[in-house]
């Protein structure tokens, strides 16, 4: 993995090693805790309990039920008392536990927090963090399960991290509570497991900066969230056909760093865009457009999409399997750009 | 259940007696500015120069005028969609309202957020909200606030009895009422739900009754009296303050405009007997008739406060008219702190 020589070169002091996702991100939350007095915690399940995916574990030993409150199920309230108190001047991180749930409190975060600097001509701030476990994969189905980024990225004010693993998990997290504006954490709940090299002392990533997660010189594939590890599993792959992928991790989907994308496409001249949500009105359709704008000139193949079907994320294992795209897809698709002249 | 506050006439002008002359002569005011405000407004809307949408408030004065005359600067509120008159009522500049109004660069949100959107910071003033109920739970994130900080600041949510049925309400109350924060809910019935009569949307007669879900006191009392209104606020602005928690305030009034503009009766919601009954009991009439009555203001004061009044609205009416545009290459400014 390329994120080591990164983590070197944001703290060139760090002892490395390795540290799961979920880990990475608690530790993350508990330095910019530390850092800031104004951070505080709220959701459900997040202090006594440490959150249903122990995100939050240990924190309320250490911060006490000051700064780590256990609410009612009640999410509109839960983002409302957020807005309210990043308003003035807190730094609340607020916990929507599963992303599905966003649909019980959308209008505190799409009319509320997107929205209140810009309507108060720019007295206010909302440096809200909002977190959330996104993402199919656990057989958790329809209601628990979705990749909702293109809701979110849709609406001005809004900023949208999807961290592919930990060392993005800890960084991502630090700059969303450092940053002034709501930002939306999307954890990928079948990486919340999985491991990297993590340093130990706090850094952040930048908002709006995407990462190459793989050099190479025959296809771009722009992946978000969980599916850069599923790129760089078929790069790998197809490096033992002689294909050179290149894989980027826009790591920030709003703000988009297309920069970083058209000068990647404008080399190697063919572009995959993957993402666990939906296809149909994705971030992969925004992608392709911009790509198709900016570079359609050195473009040898149309952009090519891969995405889930236009379906709820189903139950059944060998479904849900065949719902969410992987290595295989991935690899599928870029052949399919190469056999195109 | 609900506390009853008596409503009869005389205990409250027995209130007002033992109100300063200072007190009654601030609700006075504070309701001659709104009424002033929203009235000019109103027919610079029919006369076409306003964009986009006006929600008056003019006969609920004396909830906006009796309920701010109890806060003080830090303390924190949030506003409807009808919210002008909690504007006004909290110090927020008439040039600057005038000017949103108008969407001018000089306005209280530079032009980009319009009637519905006014706010101001400086003043703990929150923000008007377009959306029915969105404005309780952040009143609780801002009262959460100021214990966090330990501040002994309180905040105060206005909202109507149609947003009583929206979730928001219901959440942001229970939220309130369970970790204990110094809120006070403040529900300006005014019996329409937009053009909807409230035994149409709601089965109950008072929404005071639904405080009690949460665990939560409550107090009724006469929306079109200012001292009513204030006594009450006061009661429940101090036992926020000093850590009693939150409390509702439901303060039965009326609308005398429609829900949207000055004359959009396409519908006949309610009839003209119903409109002038309530009108016949207009807040300000009825603080001048008991300051005369009971030696607190003469009626020259009073006359002064209106004619000062008008000076300043008309002032801030010329400021709005003569200030620039908002330049269309800053369109995107304030989308996103730095």
């Amino acid at each position: 993995m390329t994120t080591l020589t990164e983590a070197q070169a944001v703290a060139p002091n760090s002892t490395a090693r390795k540290l799961s996702y979920v880990k990475a991100f608690n530790e993350g939350l508990a330095q910019a805790m530390r850092e800031d007095e104004n951070v505080f915690v709220a959701g459900e399940d997040v202090a006594g309990y440490g959150g249903v995916f122990r995100m939050f574990d240990n924190l309320l030993d250490e911060f006490g039920p000051r700064r780590m409150i256990d609410t009612p199920i009640s999410e509109a309230a839960l983002v409302g008392l957020g807005v309210g108190a990043a308003a003035r001047g807190l730094r609340p991180v607020v916990d929507l536990m599963f992303m599905d749930f966003i649909g019980v409190c959308l209008d505190q975060i799409v009319n509320q927090a997107a929205k209140m600097k810009y309507m108060f001509g720019g007295s206010v701030s909302v440096p809200l963090t909002i977190t959330t476990a996104s993402g199919a994969g656990l057989g958790a189905a329809a209601q628990h399960s979705q990749s909702l980024e293109a809701w979110l990225a849709h609406v001005p004010g809004l900023k949208v991290v999807m961290p592919s693993d930990a060392y993005t998990a800890k960084g991502l997290t630090v700059s969303a509570i450092r940053d002034d504006n709501p930002v939306v954490v999307m954890l990928n709940k079948v990486l919340l497991g999985s491991s990297c090299e993590v340093p130990e002392e706090i850094y952040g990533i930048p908002l709006g900066q995407a990462h190459t997660a793989r050099h190479g010189s025959d296809v771009t594939v722009i992946a978000l969230g969980r599916m850069v590890g599923e790129a760089l599993a078929a790069a790998d792959e197809l490096a033992a056909e002689g294909v050179e992928i290149e894989v980027i991790d826009p790591r920030t989907v709003q703000p988009l760093d297309t920069e970083t994308m058209f000068t990647s496409v404008r080399r190697t001249n063919r572009v995959l865009v993957v993402h666990e949500a939906v296809t149909f009105g994705g971030l992969g359709a925004e992608i392709a457009a911009q790509i198709q704008d900016a570079a359609f000139d050195y473009l040898d193949a149309p952009v090519l999409r891969i995405g889930a079907p236009f379906s709820p994320v189903p139950f059944s294992p060998v479904l849900e399997k065949a719902y969410v795209p992987d290595r295989d897809r991935i690899a599928q698709g870029c052949r399919r750009l190469l056999e195109r002249s | 259940m609900a506390q009853r506050a008596s409503t009869a006439s005389e205990e409250s002008a027995q209130v007002s007696k033992d109100l300063s002359a200072q007190v009654i002569k601030d609700l006075h005011e504070r309701m001659v500015r709104i009424r002033l405000f929203e009235t000019e407004a109103g027919k610079l809307m029919e006369a076409g120069k306003l964009p986009g949408f006006l929600h008056l408030y003019v006969g609920q004065e004396a909830v906006a005028a009796g309920v701010m005359a109890a806060l003080r600067d830090d303390d924190q509120i949030t506003s409807t969609h009808r919210g002008h008159g909690h504007a006004v009522a909290k110090g927020v500049g008439l040039r600057e309202m005038y000017a949103e109004l108008y969407g001018r660069v000089t306005g209280a949100c530079l032009g980009r957020g319009g009637s519905m959107h006014i706010n101001d910071v400086t003043r703990g003033m929150l923000g008007a909200n377009g959306i029915v109920g969105a404005g309780v739970p952040i009143a609780v994130g801002a009262a959460f606030a100021a214990r966090y900080k330990g501040e002994d600041s309180v905040a105060v949510t206005f909202f109507g009895d149609g947003a009583t049925n929206i979730g928001a309400f219901h959440e942001g109350a229970n939220m309130a009422a369970i970790l204990d924060l110094p809120v006070v809910f403040v529900c300006e019935n005014n019996g329409y739900a937009e053009f909807t009569p409230q035994s149409k949307h709601m089965l109950l007669t008072d929404v005071a009754d639904r405080a009690a879900a949460y665990g939560m006191p409550s107090v009724i009392v006469d929306g079109m009296d200012a001292v009513a209104v204030h006594r009450a606020a006061v009661e429940a602005v101090e036992r926020a303050r000093s850590g009693g928690g939150p409390m509702m305030i439901e303060a039965k009034t009326y609308r005398f405009f429609d829900h949207q503009g000055v004359k959009g009766l396409r519908h006949p919601y309610r009839s003209d007997d119903e409109v002038a009954e309530w009108k016949a009991r207009d807040p300000i009439d009825l603080i001048e008739t008991r300051a005369v009555a009971d030696g607190t203001a003469t009626r020259a004061e009073l006359d002064d406060t209106w004619q000062r009044t008008r000076d300043e609205i008309a002032e801030a009416i010329a400021y709005a008219e003569a200030s620039p545009l908002p330049d269309t290459a800053d369109l995107l400014l304030n989308v996103y702190s730095g």
